[in-house]
């Protein structure tokens, strides 16, 4: 409309969080495993289950929260890489007959794959332009999963049913607790590598492009190469998490994939604090329980119910879980003091 | 040669109902910068109240011009209430946000009119235009009303006062400030105006898709495809975008073989991908320089 061109200093997309800040204390990640590891032994199957589906999405929010926190940029298409992982693991058991638990790495390098190819054309776009794109790709993943070609391998509309594995070597658990313990302990290891990953010399450059990706480069960072590869961890961790929840839900069918789910792990980042690894659980457990909570308040107006408690998160806390975490602590840390 | 003309025309119909979202689409960008995700289910709502007031026994055009004003009314109620306080805050949350207003209104609109199809009239009729099969009167009334909206937005822009305080407004804020515009009105404004035309687009569509809660998503994702397709900053573009998206649909479904319906969708989020790498700036928009 004018003749003058646009000069924009554009917005931060992500707010700059220090590294020491995007973890918790020794402390509190003890207590926060001791719980993780004991509650299980006194709750019921179904909770078991719940708990693990925690897991699970923590995992996913865990990766966006790389990719987002980390590097800042964006995605609204991890149930892409999610759905991606899922079917690798579905068909490697169905068709392959291959053992569960090697399918998780499987699933991990494809989605790495996956994602580091879409990280190319990504490069070239930033903020809201990057949402779009990813945007695109999550809602053509369920058709793309639905098409002919692929119908053998991936069961068309119907999907595939996977078989739920025993715990090994005769442990006295349930499927459902064996399953549980499995999913802690891969989420602790992908936990380690992501604390650790950020702590990196990989993780410094992740958060100087993330804070100025002129000045980034001006200080000899391989741009391209850092953003790509954030995209393909991000989407190999998502993967994995994929692949667990295929072999806990027992099922994978396209339209379990659809951008609500990417929309859903979105939220869970936002509301876990953008940057704050352990938040992820917290938003995890936002986007589990809190539709059933909105659906108890009233069946026909949960969607509303939900979105007005969003809209609390977002006024409130605008920094999540992060932010109540360090009202927390500097409330401790008074109350050690007198 | 016959079919390749029909299956043009036909894209040009569907390409009217992207254009008129696309419109909207640019509209708000222009304004605050963001892309609305509930920019559609707005419309939808507004698209409710038109038919409630009909089912009321207000005539069409009656329904229509009260529409626009409620619907101008609630995209400023809109921003004042929930927005501007988060003016400031990073892209992530405004983006949560708008998925919040997109779950409200979708579920609002459930609960009041539940979610069966409802049949919406059409001032224009549906007979034959001009005796061609493929494109009926309300299909040309529809791209008229497109065209009609662009020179309407073209002469509020370029010739009147308030047009250049709200460009004044989008491309430099700060001295927009200092020569005493009220950018924070300018940007309510910018939501009332969206909303108006969304809603518009709302009514225009509702023949063709009939009316329900869920009617505008598929229709959001090919508005912001032209929008892109036609550059975000460029309301010209975003109408042009939206034919070009609608021919585009039509020949890719007619011409590759293997693109049933099945495919549309993704044809369409391709086409965004493409443009995005290929030409960010979109067509017709202003490649945005950066200062460092």
């Amino acid at each position: 409309m004018s003749a003058i061109q646009e000069v924009a200093t554009e917005a931060p997309a992500v707010e700059a969080v220090p590294k020491r800040a995007m973890t918790l204390g020794y402390g509190s990640s003890l207590i926060m495993l001791a719980l993780l590891i004991v509650v299980p032994l006194f709750v019921k199957n179904f909770i078991i289950f719940q708990l693990t589906m925690l897991l699970i999405y923590g995992l996913a929010v865990l990766a966006l929260n790389i990719l987002t926190g980390g590097s800042g940029q964006f995605s609204l298409g991890q149930s892409a890489f999610y759905a991606v992982g899922a079917y690798t693991s579905a068909i490697l058991m169905e068709h392959a007959g291959i053992n569960y638990a090697l399918t998780l790495p499987v699933a991990g390098v494809v989605c790495f794959a996956f994602g580091f190819l879409f990280g190319q054309p990504a490069l070239r776009l930033s903020g809201v332009y990057l949402a779009l794109a990813t945007f695109a790709l999550a809602t053509a993943m369920p058709q793309l999963l639905k098409l002919g070609y692929f119908e053998y391998w991936t069961g068309g509309v119907q999907g595939l049913v996977v078989d739920k594995p025993n715990a090994p070597f005769g442990l006295p658990m349930s499927q459902d607790m064996w399953l549980y313990y499995f999913t802690l302990a891969v989420s602790i290891a992908i936990y380690i590598f992501s604390v650790n990953l950020l702590k990196s010399r990989s993780g410094r450059a992740f958060m100087a492009i993330r804070d100025n990706e002129i000045a980034a480069s001006a200080m000899g960072i391989d741009v391209a190469t850092y953003k790509t590869l954030a995209f393909g961890v991000s989407a190999g961790i998502t993967g994995v998490a994929g692949a667990l929840g295929a072999i806990a839900v027992q099922f994978v069918a396209p339209d379990s994939y659809t951008i609500t789910l990417a929309i859903q792990l979105f939220l869970g980042m936002v509301v876990g604090g953008v940057g704050w690894l352990p938040g992820s659980i917290v938003g995890a457990a936002f986007i589990i329980f809190v539709p059933n909570i909105a659906e108890s308040f009233s069946k026909g107006l949960s969607g509303a119910v939900f979105g007005v408690l969003l809209f609390l998160v977002i006024f409130l806390v605008p920094h999540g879980a992060r932010q109540v975490a360090m009202v927390a602590e500097q409330l401790i840390g008074r109350l050690k003091r007198n | 040669m016959e079919l390749f003309t029909n299956q043009i025309l036909a894209g040009i119909a569907t390409g009217a109902i992207y254009a008129c979202m696309a419109l909207a689409v640019v509209m708000i960008y222009q304004a605050i910068d963001h892309l609305n995700f509930a920019q559609g289910e707005m419309a939808m709502f507004s698209t409710f109240i038109s038919w409630q007031l009909m089912q009321w026994g207000v005539p069409y055009w009656g329904a229509f011009v009260l529409t626009l004003a409620f619907s101008f009314a609630a995209g400023i109620a809109i921003e004042r209430l929930l927005f501007r306080p988060l003016a400031k805050a990073p892209i992530l949350t405004n983006v949560a946000g708008f998925i919040a207003l997109y779950s409200i209104i979708n579920s609002v609109a459930g609960l009041i009119w539940d979610f069966t199809i409802k049949q919406y009239p059409t001032p224009f009729g549906s007979s034959p235009f001009l005796g061609s099969q493929l494109i009926s009167t309300h299909q040309a009334g529809m791209i008229g009303v497109t065209l009609l909206l662009l020179v309407l937005l073209y002469i509020f822009f370029q010739y009147t006062k308030i047009g250049l305080a709200m460009r004044a407004a989008a491309s430099l804020p700060e001295s927009a400030r200092l020569v005493g515009i009220n950018t924070s009105w300018m940007i309510a404004l910018g939501w009332g105006m969206a909303a108006a035309i969304g809603s518009v687009a709302g009514m225009m569509i509702a023949p063709v898709v009939f009316l329900e809660p869920n009617m505008m998503l598929g229709v959001l994702i090919y508005g912001f495809a032209a929008a892109v397709l036609g550059g975000l900053t460029s309301p010209f573009g975003a109408v042009i975008g939206g034919f070009l998206v609608g021919i585009f649909e039509n020949l890719a479904g007619t011409y590759i073989p293997g693109v049933g319906n099945e495919l549309k969708l993704p044809i369409a989020l391709a086409l965004i991908i493409t443009v995005l790498v290929i030409k960010p700036a979109g067509l017709f928009g202003r490649p945005i320089v950066k200062r460092v």
